[in-house]
Parts: C-alpha cells; sequence; structure tokens
C-alpha cells in the first residue's frame, strides 16, 4: 500500500462507563443524605483500543455484542467524551447513524433534514440548496411535509442516509444501516458505498454482516472484550469472526474435527466412478463425502455439509436426509456415511468441503462444525461469479412508439 | 485521485459550545425558529392563540386586584397596562426557564445521536419563547396606545429590557436544564420556585404597596434581578414612578441585583459546561 495520509489516528483510546449501584435521581436525597457518596460499577468498555485508518479506506469493524464497537464509534463521533487516549480525525466527519437516527419526530421531513444538516456542519442557505437532494435520493418526495413520527423505520434510515451522503463528509461513520430499508433501497446504499470507495472517501462500518465487510472493506479490526484481537485481512477478521461466534455456542472443540459427541472419520471428493480426486473440470459430476462416527447417543443429528470458497464465503450446503426424512437418532459408535452428487457449477479456484452436526429438531446444539475438512480445485471456467447456473435465456421485442402510430 | 489534503485534527468530545461560533448561531436560530413555526403556525388561531393565555390571566388578576380588591391596595396609576406589561414579561421569563429544565433530556436522541455544541438546546428554547415575546410586547404598545398612554421617547428602550429579561432566561435555563439531567425532582422544584417569584416580583403587588414597609424590606426587595429589571420598564415604559435607582436609593444599590443576576448566568454556564460532556452518558 503507498503511503496515504493518515484519516483517523486512534491511539490507546479508553472509555469507562460508571454503573450506578445506587444513583441519587433526585435534590431531596442529595440534600437527605449529603454524605452519601454514589457507588459505582466500573465497567472498562475499551481497554486501549490503538490503529490508524488511512484517507480512501473502507474499514469494518466486527465483534460481538457488547463488545465496544458503538462505544469505539460514538466515541469517534465526538458524542462520548474518552476516558484516555487520543483520537484525530482529518476532515469533516459524518455523524454516527444507526437505527433510529436523531430526529425530531414532531418536525417535519424538511425541518429535520435542514436541522441535521445544519448540524452536520453545512451552512443553512447550503442545507437548504442541497434539500431536494437529499429528498429526491431518499426517495420521499411526496412526504416532505408529513411529521417524521409518521415515517415507517425505513424512511427515518433512508432519510438519514440521504442527508449524511449528501452533507459530503469526507470520513463516515456507518452503525448497521443496511439492517433496515428495503431491498431496493439497500441495493442504492450499496452502490453509494463503492461510489464513495471509488472517490477515495474513508468510511468506517460497524456491522454483524461478515459479507458486507469482506465484499467492501479493504481492512477490518475485531473488537472483543474491548481490545482488538484482530487487525487487517477481511477475510481473515470474517473467519475470526465467524468461529468466534461459534465458540461460545460449544467450547473450542467446536472447530477441530471431532467432539465428544461424534468424530469426522473422513471428507473427500470423488469422481462418478468413486475414484479419489483433488481437481475436477467445469460442469463435470463430482461427489462429495463425509464419514462420521458418534461417540454418544446423538437425538435427531442434522448433519450438513458445504463448500467455501477461498474467501470463506460459502457457496453452497446441503443437509442429509433419510429418505426423504430427517436423520434418525445414532447410536453410539454408528457411523454414518454422507454424500452428494453435484454437476460442477464452480469458477475455476480452490474450494473447500465443510462439515457440521447439530443435535435437537430445532438444530441449535452445534455438535462439530469443521471449515475445511477437504479441498478440491475447479478448473476449465473463468466465470465472472462464483457459480454458474443453469437458465433457459428468452428476448422479446416490442417498439412501443412504433405501435402508437399505427 | 488526491483531494485538498484536510489536517488531521484532535476531537475532543461532546461540550457546551465547541464547533465554531458561527455554526452555534445558525444552529441555535435554525432550532429556535422552527420550534416557533411548529408551536404557531400548527393550530388555526396561531398567535392569536398564544396572546389569549396571558390576556386571560390578566382579566383574572385585573378583575381581583384592579376592582373586586380595589381598595385593599395602594391605586396605582395606570395599573391595567402596567399589568399586562408585567404579565407578558413575567411571562416570557417563567415559560422560557419552565420548558427549559427538561429541554436537553427531551431532546435525547438528538443527544446521543449527534455531535452538535449542547448548549444549542436550552438557548434555543429561550430564543424560541423570546420570539413570541417581541411580538407580544408589540400587543401590548398597541393596548397602551388604546388605552390612551402617550407615546414616549423611552418607549425606544423596551429592546434593553427585553434583553435583560433575555440574559436573565439564558441563565437560568442554562443553570435548571443542566441539573436536570441529574436530578429530575428539579422540574417540580423550579415549579414552586418560579409560582412564589411572580408573588415575590412587583407584577401585580406594585412597589408602591412595598415602600410603606420602610426603605430596607424595599430594598431587600428589589435585590431580586427580576423586581428590579420590572420597576425600571415601568419608570421608562409607563411612567409615574421613580427609577429602580431612585426606588433603592441611589445606583450603587442596583449594583446588587446587577451582580446576583451577573451570578446567576455565570454560574448557569460553568454548571452546563461541566455536565456537557458526559449528558449523552448521564441520560
Amino acid at each position: 500500500m503507498t503511503t496515504a495520509p493518515i484519516a483517523i489516528r486512534i491511539e490507546e483510546l479508553r472509555k469507562t462507563f460508571r454503573i450506578p449501584e445506587h444513583r441519587v435521581h433526585t435534590l431531596k436525597e442529595r440534600t437527605l443524605h449529603p454524605l452519601r457518596r454514589d457507588k459505582f460499577d466500573e465497567f472498562e468498555v475499551l481497554k486501549g483500543v490503538s490503529f490508524e485508518v488511512v484517507q480512501g479506506e473502507f474499514f469494518g469493524i466486527v465483534g460481538r455484542n457488547g463488545s465496544g464497537k458503538s462505544t469505539l464509534l460514538k466515541c469517534l463521533a465526538g458524542i462520548y467524551r474518552t476516558d484516555g487516549g487520543t483520537i484525530a480525525v482529518a476532515g469533516r466527519l459524518s455523524p454516527f447513524i444507526e437505527l433510529g437516527v436523531g430526529f425530531n419526530p414532531d418536525l417535519t421531513a424538511r425541518d429535520n433534514v435542514l436541522i441535521n444538516a445544519v448540524m452536520m456542519g453545512l451552512t443553512p442557505r447550503e442545507a437548504r440548496a442541497r434539500l431536494d437532494e437529499i429528498i429526491s435520493f431518499a426517495e420521499l418526495e411526496r412526504f416532505v411535509d408529513q411529521k417524521l413520527k409518521n415515517y415507517s423505520s425505513g424512511m427515518q434510515v433512508r432519510l438519514a442516509f440521504a442527508v449524511m451522503i449528501q452533507s459530503d463528509p469526507d470520513v463516515l461513520l456507518i452503525d448497521e444501516v443496511l439492517a433496515v430499508g428495503d431491498a431496493a433501497f439497500q441495493q442504492k446504499c450499496i452502490d453509494v458505498f463503492y461510489r464513495l470507495r471509488g472517490e477515495g472517501k474513508t468510511i468506517v462500518l460497524v456491522t454483524h454482516e461478515m459479507g458486507l465487510v469482506e465484499r467492501f472493506c479493504h481492512r477490518a479490526l475485531k473488537l472483543s472484550g474491548g481490545k482488538i484481537t484482530h487487525i487487517g485481512d477481511p477475510a481473515e477478521i470474517g473467519r475470526a469472526y465467524l468461529s468466534e461466534n461459534f465458540a461460545t455456542v460449544d467450547s473450542s472443540h467446536l472447530q477441530g474435527s471431532e467432539s465428544a459427541q461424534i468424530r469426522l472419520v473422513d471428507a473427500w471428493v470423488t469422481d462418478t466412478s468413486g475414484a479419489r480426486i483433488d481437481a475436477v473440470s467445469f460442469r463435470e459430476w463430482l461427489r462429495i463425502h463425509v464419514v462420521l462416527e458418534a461417540r454418544q447417543p446423538i437425538s435427531r443429528p442434522g448433519v450438513s455439509i458445504w463448500l467455501s470458497n477461498e474467501d470463506g464465503v460459502r457457496v453452497f450446503a446441503a443437509g442429509a436426509r433419510e429418505n426423504g426424512e430427517a436423520l434418525a437418532d445414532l447410536e453410539a459408535g454408528e457411523r454414518l456415511e454422507f454424500s452428494i452428487i453435484v454437476q460442477n457449477p464452480l469458477s475455476a479456484g480452490r474450494y473447500y468441503v465443510g462439515c457440521g452436526v447439530t443435535q435437537g429438531s430445532a438444530g441449535l446444539e452445534i455438535l462439530l462444525f469443521r471449515n475445511r475438512a477437504a479441498d478440491i480445485v475447479s478448473y476449465g471456467a473463468d466465470l465472472h461469479s462464483l457459480v454458474n447456473v443453469e437458465f433457459e435465456p428468452s428476448v422479446t421485442r416490442t417498439h412501443p412508439q412504433r405501435e402508437a402510430i399505427t | 485521485m488526491t483531494t485538498a489534503q484536510p489536517e488531521l485534527r484532535r476531537i475532543s468530545g461532546p461540550s457546551a459550545l465547541g464547533g465554531g461560533g458561527r455554526r452555534f448561531i445558525n444552529l441555535t436560530w435554525l432550532v429556535a425558529t422552527t420550534d416557533f413555526k411548529l408551536t404557531y403556525f400548527g393550530s388555526v388561531l396561531g398567535y392569536i392563540w398564544s396572546f389569549a393565555q396571558p390576556l386571560l390571566f390578566f382579566g383574572v388578576l385585573y378583575l381581583v386586584f384592579g376592582v373586586v380588591l380595589a381598595n385593599t391596595f395602594v391605586k396605582v396609576a395606570d395599573f391595567p397596562v402596567l399589568l399586562l406589561m408585567n404579565i407578558v414579561l413575567f411571562n416570557f421569563f417563567q415559560g422560557a426557564t419552565g420548558t427549559a429544565v427538561s429541554s436537553v433530556v427531551v431532546r435525547e436522541n438528538l443527544v446521543r445521536k449527534m455531535h452538535f455544541p449542547r448548549l444549542v438546546i436550552p438557548l434555543a428554547v429561550v430564543c424560541t419563547a423570546a420570539m413570541q415575546l417581541v411580538l407580544n410586547l408589540l400587543v401590548v404598545l398597541l393596548f397602551m396606545l388604546i388605552y390612551g398612554l402617550q407615546p414616549r421617547l423611552t418607549w425606544l428602550l423596551m429592546p434593553v429590557i427585553a434583553l435583560l429579561f433575555f440574559v436573565l432566561s439564558c441563565g437560568v435555563a442554562m443553570l435548571l436544564s443542566a441539573l436536570y439531567v441529574r436530578y429530575r425532582d428539579v422540574a417540580p422544584i423550579w415549579g414552586v420556585i418560579s409560582q412564589a417569584l411572580f408573588y415575590a416580583s412587583p407584577v401585580f403587588i406594585t412597589i408602591d404597596s412595598i415602600e410603606q414597609h420602610g426603605q430596607t424590606i424595599t430594598r431587600f426587595y428589589m435585590c431580586n434581578p427580576l423586581a428590579a429589571i420590572l420597576q425600571q420598564a415601568r419608570h421608562w415604559i409607563i411612567g409615574n414612578s421613580p427609577s429602580t435607582a431612585e426606588v433603592m436609593g441611589g445606583y450603587g444599590w442596583v449594583l446588587i441585583p446587577t451582580a446576583i443576576g451577573i451570578a446567576i448566568c455565570v454560574l448557569g454556564f460553568y454548571v452546563f459546561h461541566r455536565e456537557a460532556p458526559r449528558i449523552a452518558e448521564e441520560l
């Protein structure tokens, strides 16, 4: 990477919340018990976080709930006062936006947009000049003079997103915006992300959606317990995040090929004749096998296998069925072989076979989770997509103007 | 693609002011005018409705103290217009500070999500009330002309009176709105205090009644900044009554209410400034 100028520099950032055990809520209590000190539980949310984001970088922040990522963003946005360390930002910062943005429900969209834009640092004149653009980006022309309390949450987020984009900040902070809003608007946001990335804007995105991070972010960091545990390549962070998520469902042995309940004996790929292969041509048939051995009785087991690419993106997954029904219970020591046969739809590259086993009808109790049990290289087709699916093309031609004349 | 390279700037967290004076003024003005429009253009009767309240109050007070109990109190020249002006001025103070108390908490969703100078919120509340005060005072002047008061040159000093009320209200608004974030009983307490201030200021009990009790009581009474301003307003606008300095017996004495007023403003700003960085967390 070239030595691009730094857009955000955070050094040893600390933030502690004091959660009152007994809170003095009124002046009355304060006067009646003048000597009683407020007791606090100190809750250290950020424990010395340092990183830099260079200009034009799309930076992702992931972490489980309570890991401190929103607090980090709020400190960055200047909403919380920090307890230690420094934050420096180059240029104008967009506000941090999230669900239920800082709008006044009693005001119309027009007034809210003006106030919000001025808060972001535009002059009232600039704000008025951009009002139409903002409203049309949010696709809310018909509702400009409606009070915000009559808006749906999706409409509010659209409006907030539009204000943020149009106020032309140098650094954008985005927190889980795509969670609401319909598919069309989500697509629009994604288009905007691509555009902003092209324009060299610096963007910090906080999300749970690993797909987004892997798709857009140049770099990412993962927070855990108020500390940075990983920083760097988004795909790697994505894997770390997912494994951390699953790790808490059960303990660490999930990642391995065995657990107390079940063992993955083998996973491999063959051609139609049954010979093991490590490469397969596009459109050729292949069979993916896994063999599992139960160590303890397993009730209502669920077995699935999947293929994922180098970036950790799952291409497809398949669940095991027995005579068209859910799998019967497994006895201790019983072996189960599950295989699927598919015609290779994959673009050229290396793919990995993953296997997972769950217990219980809801499939929530994960017994085994193994991402890279075997691998296979696909060749012969460099598609501009991950997979190629069968389709039937159809074309019709019309000429509305000419038909209107006749 | 290289654009002009902005400097790295430290983010210092939320504050009372911060972010440039121009932006502060723009924002305060915008929030205040928007609120003003919302309050007075929302209903059909709009502004008339907002003046009806002090007018009705005036009617009640005038009936009780000017007619029914007329002989209990010292006769005051031009009592009706004096009473109306006093009510309008005091109403502004009471309304502005009363709304300001909870203003920061009411705007919670803004405070928790946007970075902007926190002081905008209470000041915008006072500004909104001030806009109404200006309109109300114009109506009061109209009533005075109808009543038959001779226009005087000192009527031009009305803005000074309004400004003094404005500054004092800002001081109290800052103090109360910051305290309310921590102590929720500030609202009812202030309700009682402002009611008491209504009686402790020469709104309908005029200085003529106080002076009967001697100079010391009068001076003490006039230490209340509200009393000092109201008396000066009467001297300038209505006439037939001494100025605040004359009532207190010298310009030196006026320093006391002035100092109290300034102290309230300084204290208000100090408290708000100290609380501002943590408001988002305390809410």
